[in-house]
């Protein structure tokens, strides 16, 4: 375990290395000069090399990186261009509502594809299975932003039910778990659910098709088990991957979020790239997605982890 | 979206048994199946009509008029409405096919070329090659899609050109990822070690025996990824990077109809609706596919 847990950790630093320079890369390939949003378009040139000379843009690549790399460390994600705040200061705000959102769509999402997906499995080419089949194709295929306005199109605009946008009521303000804030957290998760939904129902209804077939469950049931008994196994070896799959649709909403956080508005990290896209904040930019990136990484390594402690099997292979 | 299409399966590797007459018995199995043919058949339908979009589309997609801005679906010359300019949303909807299927489809195709190109090279010659070529792979891995896909197009800005180059990269890693795994498989077979002994040369071996097993898997998984370019491709147009105004594209139309909700919602609805089509066309055809020619097993 201990190995595998070492070996594990080796083989994710490079990986977070690589991350880290493709992070740093993206302010240069950014055409023009990351300052010319900054500053006026008559400023001087003196002007323009001084504030070159403050962000650091006047040294070579590789030391800028190592520098950048020495800050970022230090918990220094540099300062937004357009707001003038510290780049940490506005992502540990939104870090948290997009982790909220992206827990809970997690959850809903993870609850309902894996009771489709287990249906579909144990009931294989049944009218069942066809359409849990159905849901997760469409849940696969559609394009979540715009669920988010049909959604919004019935439950907001139609029947007004629930609210449109914002994260509570009267703008941003902070969080605090009763009616008037959760109502604006409905929409947003459901339309983020649905992608891991389809995902979780693929991965299990395969997973369960494949050890209903296995010949330890004819054996299983030869000897004399119920149904209830074969039903535990099955949940025992699908769990660990389910549990995996789940994990990484965690991240992978964590990262992807910019889309529903644009389509409702949701104070979250997705929101905050939109807007740092929208108005080249690059320093912005770069901080969102190397945090973002980071998370998963370590996400990542945390699921494998996890999933070898449930199924020794992982390890060996 | 499908990022397990993107992060996982490795079943494609088992696929390059083949038997004499394979790909008639993919071909006979693929017209069985009924999903599959509709998907099909759907999907040539909106080439075609992307590709003769001035002879089906009934009007100008670009002419303006602020007198009839925002009308109903089933308005007299406007059976689906108009948008927030008074332009005829049947005609934008016809021509918006053109970019969303170019911007969706192209970064697959030239991801399944240099995926394939880099896999194969990693598969075949191993050591540390292989080590370098798919750690540097792995590094964009670790990106999930939509967070890489914006990464890049916000850093470039806007554009179609940048669009699909990031798309590209986006999907470049996942292709060649497959190809590898296949690619290592087949080259500890006994007719490719056969080849080797008798001869043939590194180039001759890729060429027969590598690549005809290797690129049937990688293209249907490739074609399982087009669904989400799509998405991926309009969901940059959506967010204003991608496509500019005033070309009509799907995702670039949802996005400026996004303040119309209140006035027309299922006219705003509209372009969305056939993002979805298109990929879950996409989808069930590339299913068929991988169906057909039993990868899973």
């Amino acid at each position: 375990m201990l190995k595998y847990l070492a070996e594990r950790i080796l083989y994710t630093l490079p990986v977070a290395f690589g991350v880290s320079i493709v992070c740093f890369m993206l302010v240069h390939i950014a055409p023009g000069d990351p300052l010319t949003s900054v500053l006026p378009p008559d400023a001087s040139a003196q002007l323009q090399a001084e504030m070159r000379a403050i962000y650091g843009f006047d040294r070579p690549l590789p030391v800028q990186y190592g520098l950048w790399v020495l800050k970022v460390i230090q918990g220094d994600f540099g300062t937004s261009i357009a707001t003038g705040r510290p780049v940490a200061m506005e992502l540990s705000r939104a870090l948290g509502n997009t982790l909220m959102l992206a827990v809970l769509a997690t959850m809903i999402g993870f609850l309902f594809g894996g009771l489709f997906g287990f249906v579909a499995g144990y009931f294989r080419d049944s009218w069942i299975d066809r359409i849990a089949s159905l849901i997760s194709i469409i849940g696969v295929s559609v394009p979540h932003y715009w669920l988010g306005m049909v959604l919004v199109i019935i439950f907001s605009v139609q029947l007004n039910w629930l609210p449109s946008t914002g994260a509570g009521p009267g703008g941003s303000a902070d969080w605090v778990w009763d009616w008037a804030h959760v109502r604006h957290l409905i929409l947003p998760a459901i339309t983020m659910s649905v992608i891991p939904m389809g995902i979780v129902a693929r991965t299990v209804r395969a997973l369960v098709a494949d050890i209903l077939s296995q010949e330890f469950i004819t054996g299983l049931r030869a000897k004399g088990l119920l149904d209830v008994g074969v039903f535990r196994h099955v949940v025992k070896n699908t769990a660990p991957t389910a549990l995996a799959v789940m994990g990484l649709q965690l991240g992978y909403l964590l990262g992807g979020s910019i889309l529903i956080e644009t389509v409702f508005s949701w104070p979250g990290t997705g929101f905050l790239l939109g807007q740092a896209i929208f108005q080249r904040d690059l320093p912005l930019l770069q901080g969102a997605i190397l945090a973002l990136a980071m998370i998963f990484v370590v996400l990542n390594l945390l699921v494998d982890i996890v999933q070898s402690m449930l199924d020794p099997r992982v390890q060996r292979s | 979206m499908s990022d397990d299409l993107i992060h996982a399966p490795a079943q494609y590797q088992a696929a390059f048994q083949k038997s004499p007459g394979y790909w008639s018995g993919v071909m006979r199995r693929f017209r069985r199946d009924p999903v599959a043919m509709i998907a099909l058949c759907v999907v040539l339908a909106l080439i075609l009509m992307a590709v003769f979009a001035p002879l089906v589309a009934p009007a100008d997609p670009y002419r303006a008029s602020m007198l009839r801005r925002l009308r109903p679906i089933g308005t007299e010359g406007f059976p689906l409405g108009t948008d927030e300019l008074g332009r005829d949303m049947l005609s934008r909807l016809i021509y918006g096919g053109r970019l969303s299927l170019l911007m969706g489809v192209t970064p697959v195709f030239i991801a399944f070329l240099i995926g394939s190109v880099i896999g194969i090279t990693a598969g075949y010659l191993g050591g540390k090659v292989n080590s370098v070529l798919m750690r540097t792979i792995d590094v964009f891995f670790a990106f999930p899609s939509v967070l890489l896909a914006i990464a890049l197009s916000g850093a470039l800005g806007a554009g179609i050109f940048n669009g699909l180059l990031s798309l590209t990269v986006v999907f470049i890693p996942p292709i060649a990822r497959i190809a590898e795994s296949v690619t290592t498989a087949v080259r500890r077979i006994e007719y490719v070690e056969a080849a080797r002994a008798s001869g043939a040369s590194s180039f001759t071996i890729v060429r027969v025996h590598v690549l005809g097993n290797v690129i049937g898997p990688v293209f249907v998984y490739a074609t399982g990824l087009i669904s989400v370019s799509l998405i991926l491709a309009s969901g940059l147009s959506f967010l204003g990077l991608g496509v500019k105004p005033p070309e009509p594209e799907w995702g670039l139309m949802l996005n400026t109809l996004r303040n119309a909700i209140y006035v027309q919602p299922w006219v705003a609805a509209l372009p969305g609706l056939m993002i979805f089509i298109t990929s879950i066309s996409f989808n069930l055809l590339s299913d068929g596919l991988r169906s057909a020619m039993d990868l899973k097993s």
